[in-house]
């Protein structure tokens, strides 16, 4: 079925769209959820299993608590309540991504509930209100094998691993989010974004999109313009990136407006997104509606997690993205605008790092959101993987500072650490970066220089000083870039008009 | 997902009557990859009937006082310290499955071919 898409903007004006964001986070714990077997990134296919995390008879999960821990604070960070007593729940399902035919996760006991996160799309505040927070375990990963695209769809067998089945799981569910108009999409995406802020600075994940240890399910509903009764949803599984979620919205508005257009009803079902085409395809509509025969998690005690303890990780927590960012504008004297640039170039903690280090917070900003978010954006990689550190930034500042580099020349030497020639100071020793402040030699070039343009010469002392750019820069080119310009510029002047 | 709680009746209805309809076994035999022929879901649904009956029983002695139990101990948070442990390896992971392929579990098709 091809649905004609409505433009956006037009979808805007006839309906309204109604969002929920499930978001799925790995902790970053050192062991699963229920076994001691590694959760390391990357390993080669089930190297990181065990009885218990092959479900195999006789083994008996126990829970890890540093991975309690991390719920709880991510629970207390989205300013849920942490409830008193709750339980582990099997939900049973037969899909070879768990081994156990069952995977343990909550489910009318969730360990937080009742919470929000305020998010800011153009200056103003949504409050997302988060329904409940709770604690599950990963499933393994499926490689289909003999269809045309790698998808399971006509696929003939599938591979499973499971060195990632039993990863602590923490599951986030927002309750519908309204009233955001054509901001939706916008929305969306800043709720990702602030969550895995959030997530990160409490430092129980590294909350990696790309590698799926954060994943959100997106589910759309438009309702006509003024109405109240919300229409049929449908839910975009697994959207590993933060623009990939505000464009699943998009579409999905576009597409359920020509649904609804066409005189047809939106059908409840799970959907894929494609990052080339922006689209959503549909997935498994036809599997019946799923009856996981929940039940109390028998081979696991209830949780109660004392209050003491509770009080202790609000306490201990770390400044919160949201008090830092007031903190940060007012200390560095930013505009909205930079701060959030800098926010979005994932440039923060670089550039207070830098500042902590000693550097200016302008020259750190300027370093970091400049020259070297351009190079990780050409490099295809986030910024804190370019192989250059706060302490590099502050040295090359201090160079410049001194008058010993120039603009160009640091570049230069971000080009020479970046390529892995070593510190800074080695990559200046070693490409002799320096200015050239030698009175004698910078003299002797711009004879040369002089001599090799009469006609600009000429111009000059017939008193148009303007044209000294033209030497100015010849100057520079003879000099690979290491003289002073203002100072050549001075001499250039002094020895044609005099 | 609590909005997928489906189809196989409340519990109230399951305790007070005691029975289980032939249709509530077909859909639980189909949850659980169970292919029964029709004689059996007759047999089965008697059978189920009578241990849900005498499940139910009790009810009749739970009082409003008696809260629901899930575990026979009287235990909250048991849990382990976040430590890596040795685990299997591969080939001792891989031994007992039916089938494997570049070091993980080949399994059948997982959806049918008109899906």
């Amino acid at each position: 079925m091809t649905t004609t898409l409505v433009p956006y903007d037009e979808a805007l004006t006839r309906y309204e769209p109604v969002l929920g964001i499930e978001t799925h986070i790995e902790l970053g714990t050192k062991s699963k959820m229920f076994c001691g077997c590694s959760t390391e990134f990357g390993a080669p296919p089930n190297t990181q299993v065990c009885p218990v995390c092959l479900g195999l008879p006789g083994s008996l999960p126990v829970t890890n608590q540093a991975a309690i821990e991390g719920i709880i604070k991510i629970g207390l960070a989205l300013n849920c309540s942490i409830v008193e007593w709750c339980r582990f729940a099997r939900k049973n399902y037969f899909y070879p991504d768990m081994p156990k035919n069952f995977q343990i996760s909550q489910y009318d006991e969730p360990l937080c509930v009742d919470g929000h996160l305020d998010v800011e799309v153009d200056g103003e505040t949504y409050r997302i209100e988060i329904e409940r927070v709770h604690m599950e375990e990963d499933t393994g990963k499926s490689l289909h094998v003999g269809g045309a695209t790698g998808r399971i769809q006509g696929a003939d067998h599938s591979l499973v691993d499971y060195n990632r089945a039993g990863i602590p799981l923490v599951e986030i569910v927002t309750k519908p989010i309204v009233a955001t108009g054509d901001k939706a999409p916008l929305v969306a995406r800043a709720y990702a974004t602030e969550l895995r802020e959030l997530v990160r600075a409490l430092g129980v994940s590294d909350v990696r999109m790309e590698q799926g240890s954060m994943r959100c399910d997106v589910n759309v509903s438009l309702m006509p313009a003024g109405s109240s009764v919300w229409g049929t949803r449908s839910e975009t599984k697994n959207v590993n990136s933060l623009r990939s979620v505000e464009r699943s919205v998009r579409h999905e508005i576009e597409r359920q407006a020509g649904v609804l257009d066409a005189g047809e009803r939106v059908i409840q079902e799970t959907r894929h997104f494609h990052e080339d085409t922006g689209t959503t395809t549909s997935g498994r509509s036809k599997e019946e509606a799923q009856d996981y025969r929940y039940f109390p998690e028998p081979d696991l005690v209830p949780m109660a997690p004392p209050r003491e303890w509770v009080d202790e990780l609000l306490t201990d927590r770390p400044e919160l993205p949201a008090a830092r960012r007031a903190r940060v504008r007012a200390e560095w004297s930013l505009s909205d605008k930079e701060l959030q640039d800098i926010v979005n170039a994932g440039a923060l903690d670089l550039i207070e790092e830098t500042v902590r280090a000693g550097a200016e917070a302008s020259a750190a900003r300027k370093w970091w959101m400049n020259e070297l978010s351009r190079r990780a954006t050409e490099q295809g990689v986030e910024l804190t993987e370019l192989p250059v550190t706060p302490a590099d930034v502050v040295r090359v500042s201090a160079l410049v500072a001194e008058g010993a580099l120039n603009d160009k020349l640091a570049r230069q030497v971000f080009d020479g650490v970046l390529a892995g020639e070593g510190t800074p100071d080695e990559v200046v020793e070693k490409r002799g970066l320096k200015i050239v402040s030698d009175e004698g030699e910078l003299s002797t070039v711009i004879d040369e220089v002089i001599a090799g343009n009469p006609d600009i010469a000429e111009k000059i002392r017939g008193g148009k000083v303007a044209a000294a750019g033209a030497l100015v820069g010849a100057v520079m080119k003879a000099t690979r870039g290491q003289a002073d310009a203002g100072r050549a510029r001075e001499l250039i002047i002094q020895k044609l008009t005099g | 997902m609590p909005d997928e709680h489906a189809a196989t009746g409340s519990a109230e209805e399951r305790a007070s009557g005691g029975a289980i309809t032939r249709d509530e076994v077909a859909h639980l035999a189909r949850l659980s990859r169970l292919a029964l022929r029709e004689d059996e879901l007759d047999h089965l649904a008697g059978q189920l009937g009578d241990i849900i009956s005498a499940v139910a029983r009790v009810q009749e002695v739970a009082a409003q006082d008696i809260p629901p139990t899930s575990h026979a101990l009287p235990l909250t948070n048991v849990f382990r310290t976040d430590e890596v442990r040795p685990g299997l390896t591969p080939e001792q992971a891989l031994a007992a499955a039916p089938a494997a392929e570049q070091q993980r579990f080949k399994v059948p098709r997982i959806l049918d071919e008109e899906a």
